[in-house]
């Protein structure tokens, strides 16, 4: 990838890379000294596990999709039903378990989207200028006008709720901060002398964008992204509590929640228990995300 | 160019902004598939009344022509119709805007009101018991859901203990129409056993809706303390032997203040996003549970009229960091102004 030059290049291609990897190598011993990151680490890491490995973990899968045992309906926590049962007789901790690949689910595809279109749009913000860059950057103005759960309901308002359709919605809400530090670094970055210099030996903007800028902006979007994870979840939990995400049967915790609020004075368990796994997935996140904010020195408010 | 000057180009700046938001959200509404109009009416309407109720309502002209009558009916305080309540939307949401903002009012003094205090005293015992204290409850604030914070305090105190109302606003009759707010209508006009019953019925949502706006207040003013410590003045201040707790409370608290105000801004549109699930949560009859009946229905112009005025309060609410910020810091005042 690297430009057409002598062996001079190469070297300090390598060199760069190194310092890298020097960083990162110093970033992590930091981040291994914080115990709450690690708790948070942990946390993560036990969330993947329990998603991967939900159908061994569960003690009742087939209440995950839906099956449906009246006889049972509503028990309270029991050594048979560790976080007791719902109204329509389903282990809520089988569906707790299975509601964690939802969860996931969401916060990867909402970033995934966002960071997308962010950094896209901030691209094409920063490199053309002019009329492109002040109508884009006025359009995240817009964006950045409204909280984004309230730009999410709207959109899912076009369309027919479903836990696709809240993902796109909350995604077309989520792009602007990516967006505006992409722009931000494009600017600042064309200012520089070593891209001035990368130029004058025949860099285009393809090696430009995927050497110089992306890299310097990878590390302010990973601390950004993981704190995203949970406040994805936060967001896409209260759409299906709304009842404008996922639909019954899935296994979704604020849809869970949504059924035990009726429930408040007699069932406490129903709503109680997806409420604990939506906070713990969220702190999880948070740590993680303030640790390395921290280690990476990286602003992201 | 004076500080006034910078104050009234960033109030221009919000009017395209303003504008662009209901463009995007008139072209969201209006491309709604499945037929809204017939949803409203019934499945036994005729179909020649449901096309006379949309030819009515101009729902056969072209999008750019609908947007131009609704934009020009907007300043005649046209709204346009509820398709659910068949009110002018501007009516419907002017009657319970006053329950919205009340609740996020409590909830945003409920934040500020313990927030401070409890920064001022992890900041000023950092290391200490009541700093960790701190640290554990801003992190469980901000990770939970307020709406399930909501729940949880309804299976606590309602279905438990039995102590508080389960939802709504009041269980008496409404104090005489002044402001809106019943807390304030009532306290004005000396009703007290209706004040109570007010402020019984505003807690629980309150609390839910503010808790991770305490802790980020409280998170912040910490941090900040703890920078403002280091200073020399108040190293100085101490060597004078002025007590703690005004060196505390005035000094370091007005300089640690100033960086919290933008948090405060932020967090009023925080807490009208989310009043969305939390007034849901208590049957709270306000603007945001509004907005969310009028997703549910595809109520297009109800959800037009409630995302512009919550677009339009967040605009004002950070407009009004930037002239208090101003006030505070004569440094921001004459930095914005040298420009």
């Amino acid at each position: 990838m690297s430009t057409d030059t002598t062996g001079a290049t190469i070297d300090t291609d390598q060199l760069a890379k190194d310092e890298r990897r020097e960083r990162i190598k110093r970033a992590w011993s930091r981040l291994s000294q914080s115990t709450l990151s690690l708790v948070g680490f942990a946390m993560i890491g036990l969330l993947f596990i329990i998603a991967i490995f939900a159908p061994v973990i569960a003690p009742y899968p087939e209440d995950a999709a839906g099956a449906i045992d009246f006889s049972r309906a509503s028990q309270a926590p029991s050594l048979e039903h560790p976080m007791g049962t719902d109204t329509e007789g389903r282990d809520i901790l089988s569906r707790v378990i299975f509601g964690t690949r939802i969860a996931l689910l969401m916060g990867f595809v909402v970033l995934s989207i966002a960071i997308s279109i962010g950094v896209t749009l901030g691209l094409i913000a920063g490199y053309m200028g002019g009329k492109t860059n002040a109508v884009i950057m006025r359009i995240t103005d817009i964006f950045l006008a409204i909280p984004p759960t309230l730009l999410a309901l709207a959109v899912i308002a076009a369309t027919r709720p479903s836990l696709w359709y809240a993902m796109i919605a909350i995604a077309a809400s989520w792009w602007t901060w990516y967006a505006r530090l992409i722009q931000g670094e494009v600017l600042s970055i064309k200012e520089n002398e070593f891209i001035e210099a990368s130029r004058s030996l025949g860099a285009g903007w393809f090696h430009i964008t995927f050497r110089e800028i992306l890299p310097n902006a990878i590390g302010p979007i990973t601390v950004k992204a993981t704190l995203d994870m949970g406040f994805v979840i936060l967001v896409g939990a209260g759409l299906a509590f709304l009842g404008l995400g996922a639909q019954e049967p899935t296994a979704d915790w604020g849809l869970m929640i949504a059924t035990g609020r009726a429930h408040v004075r007699t069932y406490w368990w129903i709503a109680t228990f997806p409420g604990l796994a939506i906070s713990f997935a969220v702190l999880g996140f948070n740590l993680v995300g303030d640790g390395l904010r921290d280690v990476l020195d990286v602003e992201v408010e | 160019m004076s500080y006034s000057d910078y104050l009234i180009r960033r109030a221009i700046q919000a009017i395209p902004v303003l504008f662009g938001l209901s463009v995007l959200i008139f072209t969201i509404t209006r491309v709604i598939p499945g037929d809204p109009v017939r949803l409203a009416m019934g499945p036994d309407v005729a179909d020649e009344q449901v096309d006379a109720f949309r030819e009515e309502m101009g729902l056969n002209e072209p999008l750019h022509i609908q947007y131009v009558e609704w934009l020009s009916g907007v300043f005649q305080g046209q709204w346009g119709l509820s398709l659910r309540t068949g009110n002018n939307v501007l009516f419907d949401i002017i009657t319970r805007l006053p329950a919205t903002f009340e609740l996020v009012l409590v909830a945003l003094g409920f934040a500020i009101v313990l927030g401070i205090p409890f920064g001022v005293i992890a900041g000023t015992n950092k290391d200490h018991w009541q700093d960790h204290a701190s640290r554990i409850t801003a992190l469980f604030g901000v990770s939970m859901p307020r709406f399930w914070v909501g729940i949880l305090l309804q299976v606590v105190f309602v279905g438990m203990l039995g102590l508080m109302p389960l939802q709504g606003r009041i269980d008496g009759n409404p104090p005489p129409h002044t402001t809106g707010m019943y807390l304030i209508d009532s306290a004005l006009a000396l009703q007290w056993a209706t004040f109570v019953d007010a402020a019984t019925h505003i807690a629980m949502p309150a609390f839910a809706l503010g808790l991770a706006t305490l802790a980020q207040i409280m998170r912040l003013i910490r941090s900040d303390m703890i920078e403002e410590a280091r200073k020399d003045y108040i190293m100085a201040a101490r060597a004078s032997g002025i007590p703690q707790n005004l060196i505390h409370y005035k000094y370091m608290l007005r300089n640690a203040f100033t960086s919290s105000l933008t948090v405060i801004g932020l967090a009023f549109g925080f807490l009208l996003g989310n009043a969305f699930l939390v007034e849901t949560v208590f049957a709270w009859p306000g603007m945001a549970r509004y907005g969310v009946q009028a997703i549910i229905n595809q109520d297009f112009n109800a959800i037009v009229g409630v995302v512009i005025v919550v677009g339009f309060a967040y605009v004002v609410a950070n407009f009004v960091v930037d002239v208090l910020y101003g006030t505070l810091d004569p440094r921001v005042r004459l930095r914005q102004g040298g420009e």
